[in-house]
């Protein structure tokens, strides 16, 4: 009877350290059931799976540069506003490098490179300087670069619209009378990949595990030999390679100009947030989540015109933060001192 | 015995506060060395110097090469490891990632560090997933123990591994210190409140008083000494 006991009392034990550690049940069951009604809906109507594909590969847009937005976040505790911005300016990085002549995808993986190059740079020439100030003093310089990086794409490439080659083709397949556009998988695909492997980077990796922990503890970090601020500067380099995925897969759908990204910092801001801003996985669910439900409301409720997305997207955002004020993957700090 | 690490006159400050007022110790190779001292004694702020954790004047020789004024993680990469004030968990880490951070500057396959660390924690294996910061006050500063063995160092700076902790887990926590340098031959520099346990540790002592050395010698001769008994013995 003690033995059985025992068990039972190692048992839940155990299963309070996974809930501590891990996601809230409620929020689980919810995400499941948000998949659960996706499934049937896609299965009953083709116009409601179409929409859905097309969400989500709107939704992988966000969720990188949410990602970018967490990854900064958890490094440096502040916002980069100028993570849309600098997304926009490596996309014309690319047009330009396929206006001299490289194929498609050559130039997309030198912009991956560049973005890198690019965003490390910013973090060593003009955040490092004023990091330890304060985080106001971090904001503001993001607000500037935000302001400065408009001003020179304006300058060099103009404002008017431009157009790139579609890297998947305009191809639309049929999968009984469902129709799926190649260029929505292909999104999908090559954001949810850049995602994927990011993660793969941090959590299996040396190089990820001492980013990690240059951001959660650089004191700790620096006395076991971690180089803590270049570990920060390579944070900021990936950040900007997802905001460079990010830009290089709005393009087809947005056409090239300066203000391409604006909107979708803000979703991705937005998607952020409703994850927990801590969270990697929340900032990816979010901005999927984000993306299928902005993409039904259009389809399905008749006065949530394109104009009212935003508002939209931001009133359900607040709905959501007043129950969860953690957002829904976000935790409280559990520590034991 | 050579002399592993030296500090020559070592001054430290923060902001207006003079912490250290030229502090000079010296810790031969395979001892462990005790430094006693109360509340602002500068005992912490002698780690810190030692680390490149806090700016410091005078001079650190480790291993006959002086130290240079680079960062944390160019002493880390000398072979120093230094567990600091509250131990320096990585909470939010597992218990096998704050390992493994341990033996961040090193190369090479960790598999057999790993074992020998099992050998010292043998519950490190099967909690090796749990978050760090769940875990309890000892087990942290076992944890800490085995983080710093993982890095392999030559010498290992301890900052009040008793604190917080009850009676049985400090005399546990000191039994594997003295293990650690008997067998792997370790040297140690351990900060400590509780004096008593510490000079039983020791081979040699320094007893810090306002940020300077007021005291040294074997800690035999200290355990006698007056003034020790009574300000620190408590007897």
């Amino acid at each position: 009877m003690s033995a059985l006991a025992r068990k039972l009392g190692a048992v839940t034990q155990k299963r309070r350290s996974a809930v501590s550690t891990g996601v809230s049940l409620p929020v689980l069951g919810l995400l499941a059931g948000v998949a659960v009604f996706l499934l049937v809906g896609s299965f009953t109507s083709t116009i409601f799976a179409q929409q859905t594909v097309a969400g989500l590969a709107q939704g992988a847009i966000f969720a990188s540069l949410a990602l970018a937005l967490v990854l900064i976040y958890r490094a440096t505790e502040v916002i980069n506003f100028a993570q849309g911005e600098l997304a926009m300016a490596t996309t014309f990085i690319a047009y330009q490098l396929i206006k001299w002549g490289l194929p498609y995808w050559v130039a997309f993986f030198a912009t991956l490179a560049i973005a890198f190059v690019l965003g490390a740079v910013i973090q060593l020439v003009v955040i490092r300087p004023v990091q330890h100030r304060s985080v106001i003093a971090v904001v503001i310089v993001t607000v500037g670069l935000f302001i400065l990086i408009d001003g020179l794409v304006t300058w060099e490439w103009g404002a008017d619209l431009k157009f790139m080659d579609a890297p998947f083709g305009n191809t639309v397949y049929h999968v009984g009378k469902v129709a799926f556009s190649r260029n929505d998988l292909g999104v999908l695909l090559v954001s949810i990949l850049s995602v994927f492997l990011l993660w793969v980077l941090f959590q299996f990796t040396k190089l990820g595990l001492a980013m990690r922990a240059a951001a959660l503890r650089p004191a700790a970090a620096s006395l076991v030999g971690v180089r803590v601020n270049w570990m920060l500067a390579i944070g900021w380099g990936f950040a900007a390679v997802l905001g460079a995925v990010a830009g290089l897969m709005t393009e087809p759908t947005q056409f090239l100009q300066p203000t391409m990204m604006q909107p979708i910092l803000l979703y991705a801001f937005a998607a952020a947030v409703l994850g927990g801003l801590e969270s990697a996985a929340g900032a990816v669910v979010g901005g999927l989540m984000l993306g299928v439900f902005l993409n039904l409301l259009g389809q399905y409720v008749g006065f949530a015109t394109s104009e009212l997305r935003l508002p939209i997207a931001f009133g359900v955002l607040l709905l959501v933060l007043l129950v969860k004020p953690n957002g829904l993957l976000g935790r409280k700090q559990v520590r034991r001192v | 015995m050579s002399a592993l690490l030296e500090l020559d006159d070592v001054r430290a400050r923060y902001g207006p506060v003079q912490a250290l007022h030229g502090v000079s110790l010296t810790v031969d190779e395979g001892e462990i060395v005790a430094v006693l001292g109360a509340n602002g004694a500068g005992k912490t702020t002698t780690l810190r110097a030692i680390s490149n954790s806090v700016r410091r004047e005078g001079g650190i020789r480790f291993a006959g090469k002086p130290v240079g004024r680079g960062g944390p993680d160019d002493v880390a990469r000398l072979g120093i490891a230094h567990v600091p004030e509250g131990r320096g968990t990585f909470a939010e880490l597992s218990v096998w990632e704050n390992l493994r951070l341990g033996a961040y500057t090193r190369r090479g396959p960790i598999k057999d560090d790993l074992e020998r660390v099992s050998a010292y924690f043998p519950w490190i294996e099967e909690r090796r997933s749990q978050q760090a910061g769940t875990l309890s006050g000892g087990e942290q500063q076992m944890l800490a123990l085995a983080r710093a063995f993982m890095q392999r160092p030559r010498l290992l700076l301890l900052d009040e591994p008793s604190l917080g902790l009850a009676p049985r887990l400090v005399t546990e926590i000191f039994r594997i210190i003295k293990d650690l340098n008997d067998t792997e031959g370790l040297t140690v520099l351990v900060v400590e409140q509780n004096a008593h346990i510490a000079l039983q540790l020791a081979q040699t002592a320094y007893v810090l008083e306002v940020g300077r050395v007021a005291l040294s010698g074997p800690s035999a001769e200290l355990q006698a000494h007056d003034s020790v008994r009574r300000s620190y013995l408590g007897y």
